[in-house]
């Protein structure tokens, strides 16, 4: 495609300044609904613009005995790399910005980062509760990476290929064959949970525990760009789970797929909404027993579903 | 092996979101396990028990209910068990009975209180919001009564200041029977949710030799076998006249004190109902004189956190001589560092929160350390004194007029 | 531990339900608040019934209270004629206890219902009382002050304001 389209694709739509605003209002999204499934107001829709100048308009402290360098660049790679992901995920139709083959080990690679940057940025806070929060946060990685990873990647099985997009052209012409993914389906939405640091699996940014965790000694600009990177990382990781699970209603016609599209991350934002909602926060040690003792094994039954699928279902 | 991983201090307090009120827990962690805990407490001393020798006994009921807020109504009552004592008057029984009412009132918002702040602690912020929802039904039910949600100022030396009309006993019987519900499905889902008791279980374990030895009181003692509760070991108030069962139980750790502290509220419930039944006709204050005469008297109370203890002395004039507060924490938080033994860093913010602390009744003294001598020492009123004015001296500031107040109002 | 099952996500039928209910909070200050008839608000005087005793003052937990001569009162008085009081409560002292109202002998002080006391300037915390001018016992009401903190009555000239 031309320079400009390209450029207009990754600064705006569905690019940067998209996938931004798209952040925002799924912050949003979540903490409304947050509130009213305990019985509360919850924030108007300004909410997360406001706290995103607010937190841009501060004094960004950066602690004395930090590393400079690695404290600041965090934040950014955090929001760039989740940004980037989001070029290679298809969202209305079955062509993304970019594809290429082996595009969805890319995407879960730069999936990846932003926990890589939690952990960094933790550490060379060199303040003792970030240093704990960073510690825990790549403890979890260990916990709910694999069954992320598997589950993302058994519908890949079934497809037989690699490619995002090649995928979502399968799917759309075997309609009904996604109902065969939702077990990983299931286990995606609570490994979600685990990369966003969301409760249960909240621990490496526990409030009452270590006061924020890695972002303990993070203010201004540089707290701003992780929020937003956290956010950001939500509406990836729901798209990619709408792209793979829930690969229908790709053919329909541009404005309605647009809408398609939104109600099935509107659908896993409330979801994930709800999981927050009703559990409390597990100890790091609970967190990685019961990913590695009941999801991984059923991310592990579902790569067996779908290699058995692929066998007996016509092509 | 046994060097690594390393020993990491790390300051919880005395400013923490964990903690409600400011104390300092240094813990001693390797990884995520306990090492070793050191507590220092005095963040909160307000010099209440000094401020008491300067006020009138009626002026110190005000006072000394603000020692806290979640049991004001504890502090002033106990205190004016104390006076009525060494007074030796015998205040009319309507007068008990209200007091007994708005005390179990009060244990029913503490403990509600109590249940939201161990759901935050565990990051089940949800049950923050549903069980301080109900709550608010109590506290403006508390209002109606007394006039205010906390510090209820309904004591006064020889009675009551307010009575309980026809029209508001209605009232208490729906908030009663309405938090009774809600208070069921809470028992309930402490018994089922999954991730809360995997949080709670097994955490904070006490053994009862432990509880016994530490000097453990109240809902912390009982939820390790300890039976004492004051309300039947040592009636006072209303309680001789009204049945009640005391719960304990046998899992010694912070599952335990969670189902004693809603069975407490099941027990509460069934008080109150008897309590507003049986309420006699009559007075509710009897005349008290100013002077209170020489004498001592310890009072005790059973407050939702445990055993709370007062000491007055009186000395025939209007201001006490001496005023003692033992609050119920200052007993709990000995077992916290037992508590905590072998414990997660995950586990710490509920543990302390199990034992219902509150430091601000607890802090009574403070403990000034010469960080660069390393010495301690205790110093007198007076000392004190001398020690501040030459302090500001060297600073080019002249406070040596400055008068300690004679008494408030005089 | 007992036999009853658990389960993950207890609450979840609870908290589905409360998406259809209306939220519990309540909206003040966007929608009026009115506290119940016992509340203890701000101390109120009637000027006209103060004889000066200063019970109040000797029973008052935080020394919130002054009583002070009536300005403009000539040094002896005309036959018959009481004398007049003015009366100033601190409401940044006063916890709103109701000690005064009660020991006050001559019912001269109410709680009010009013908690909306917040200023911006310290000393406008202090509320004065004036007697009114006349010495018969009126009903007070050219001293007795507005509820709304906007209408306050004459604040202590003691203190710096702004």
């Amino acid at each position: 495609m031309s320079a400009l389209l390209a450029a207009l694709n990754i600064l705006v739509f569905p690019g940067l300044v998209f996938v931004l605003v798209l952040g925002l209002a799924g912050q949003f999204v979540d903490r409304k609904l947050h509130a009213r499934l305990q019985n509360r107001v919850g924030p108007p829709w300004f909410q997360p613009v406001a706290d995103l100048f607010k937190l841009l308009g501060k004094e960004a402290v950066v602690p004395e005995e930090a590393d400079r360098r690695m404290f600041v660049m965090a934040p950014v790679f955090a929001l760039a790399a989740a940004i980037a992901a989001f070029l290679y995920v298809p969202l209305w139709n079955a062509r993304p910005v970019f594809s290429f083959d082996y595009d969805l080990v890319v995407v879960l690679y730069l999936l990846l980062i932003p926990t890589l940057t939690f952990f960094l940025g933790g550490w060379y806070s060199r303040s003792v509760f970030s240093t704990i929060g960073a510690v825990r946060s790549i403890t979890q990685l260990f916990a709910y990476e694999i069954p992320l990873l598997v589950g993302l990647l058994s519908p890949a099985l079934l497809a037989d290929t690699w490619s995002i997009s090649g995928m979502a052209a399968f799917y759309q012409a075997h309609p009904w064959y996604w109902l065969v993914n939702l077990i990983g389906f299931g286990v995606c939405l609570v490994s979600l949970l685990g990369k966003l640091e969301r409760v249960p699996f909240d621990a490496p940014e526990a409030e009452t525990e270590i006061v924020a965790g890695s972002f303990t000694e993070y203010s201004g600009r540089y707290l701003a760009l992780f929020r937003m990177a956290v956010d950001t990382e939500a509406i990836v990781a729901s798209s990619l789970m709408a792209a793979v699970f829930l690969p229908f209603g790709l053919g329909l016609p541009a404005w309605l797929g647009f809408l398609v599209y939104l109600a099935k991350v509107g659908a896993i934002l409330f979801a994930l909404a709800l999981l927050r909602t009703v559990f409390a926060r597990l100890r790091i040690d609970q967190i990685v027993d019961f990913c590695w003792r009941w999801v991984a094994p059923i991310a592990f039954l579902q790569v067996i579903i779908d290699l058995v699928a692929k066998e007996f279902l016509p092509r | 092996m046994s060097d690594y991983p390393p020993v990491v201090t790390i300051p919880i307090g005395p400013q923490h979101p964990a903690l409600k009120e400011p104390e300092s827990f240094m813990i001693d962690l390797r990884g995520e396990k306990i090492d070793a805990v050191r507590m220092r407490f005095g963040y909160n001393h307000r010099g209440i028990e000094k401020g008491c020798e300067q006020r009138s006994y009626t002026q110190d009921l005000y006072l000394v209910e603000r020692v806290c807020g979640i049991c004001s109504f504890s502090h002033s009552t106990a205190f004016v068990m104390a006076v009525e004592e060494i007074a030796g008057l015998q205040i009319p029984p309507r007068a008990k009975y209200i007091r007994t009412i708005i005390a179990e009132l009060e244990r029913v918002h503490s403990h509600l209180l109590w249940l939201g702040v161990a759901g935050h602690e565990v990051g089940f912020d949800t049950l923050l919001m549903y069980t301080w929802r109900d709550r608010e039904q109590v506290m403006i039910l508390l209002t109606q009564l007394t006039g205010n949600r906390v510090n209820y100022a309904m004591n006064t030396v020889g009675g009551v200041r307010r009575d309980i009309t026809a029209e508001q006993i209605p009232d208490i019987l729906k908030v009663v029977d309405s938090l009774e519900e809600r208070t069921k499905y809470y028992i309930d889902l402490a018994l089922r949710e999954e991730t809360l008791i995997k949080r709670l279980a097994g955490v904070g374990k006490l053994s009862k030799e432990d509880a016994i030895r530490l000097g453990t009181l109240g809902p912390t003692a009982r939820a390790s076998g300890v039976d004492r509760d004051t309300r039947r070991d040592d009636p006072y108030l209303a309680y001789p006249e009204v049945e009640f069962k005391v719960v304990t139980d046998d899992h010694c750790d912070v599952y335990g004190r969670v189902i004693v502290r809603m069975g407490e509220l099941m027990q509460t419930y069934s008080i109150l109902r008897q309590l507003v039944k049986q309420i006699p006709a009559g007075d509710i204050t009897v005349k008290a004189p100013r002077r209170i005469p020489e004498g001592e008297a310890f009072s005790r109370y059973e407050a939702p956190r445990g055993e709370d203890v007062h000491y007055v002395r009186g000395n025939g004039t209007e201001k006490p001589e001496r005023v003692k507060v033992r609050a119920p924490t200052l007993g709990n938080i000995a077992s916290v560092a037992k508590m905590l033994e072998d414990g997660y860093l995950a586990d710490l913010p509920i543990v302390i929160a199990a034992i219902d602390p509150c430091f601000s009744c607890t802090d009574r003294m403070v403990g000034v350390t010469d960080l660069a001598g390393g010495d301690h020492r205790t110093m007198g009123w007076e000392e004190v004194s001398r020690y501040g004015i030459e302090w500001h001296k060297a600073r080019g500031l002249d406070l040596s007029r400055l008068r300690i107040p004679g008494g408030i109002g005089a | 531990m007992s036999r009853i099952r658990h389960r993950p996500g207890e609450m979840i039928s609870v908290v589905l339900g409360s998406l259809f209910r209306k939220p519990a909070t309540m909206k003040y200050p966007y929608a009026p608040f009115h506290m119940p008839d016992r509340f203890r608000g701000a101390p109120q005087f009637d000027s006209s019934l103060c004889n000066g005793c200063k019970l109040c003052v000797r029973d008052c937990p935080s020394g919130a209270i002054t009583i002070t001569r009536a300005e403009g009162d000539p040094a002896v008085l005309p036959e018959g004629q009481k004398k007049r009081f003015d009366q100033t409560v601190d409401l940044g002292r006063c916890v709103y206890c109701g000690q005064c109202a009660e020991t006050c002998p001559r019912k001269v002080i109410t709680m009010s219902s009013d908690f909306e006391l917040a200023q911006v300037a310290k000393g406008n915390l202090k509320v004065t009382y004036h007697a009114s001018p006349s010495a018969t016992a009126q009903a007070g009401a050219s001293s007795s002050p507005a509820a709304s903190p906007a209408a306050e009555p004459e604040k202590s000239a003691g203190e710096p304001q702004g």
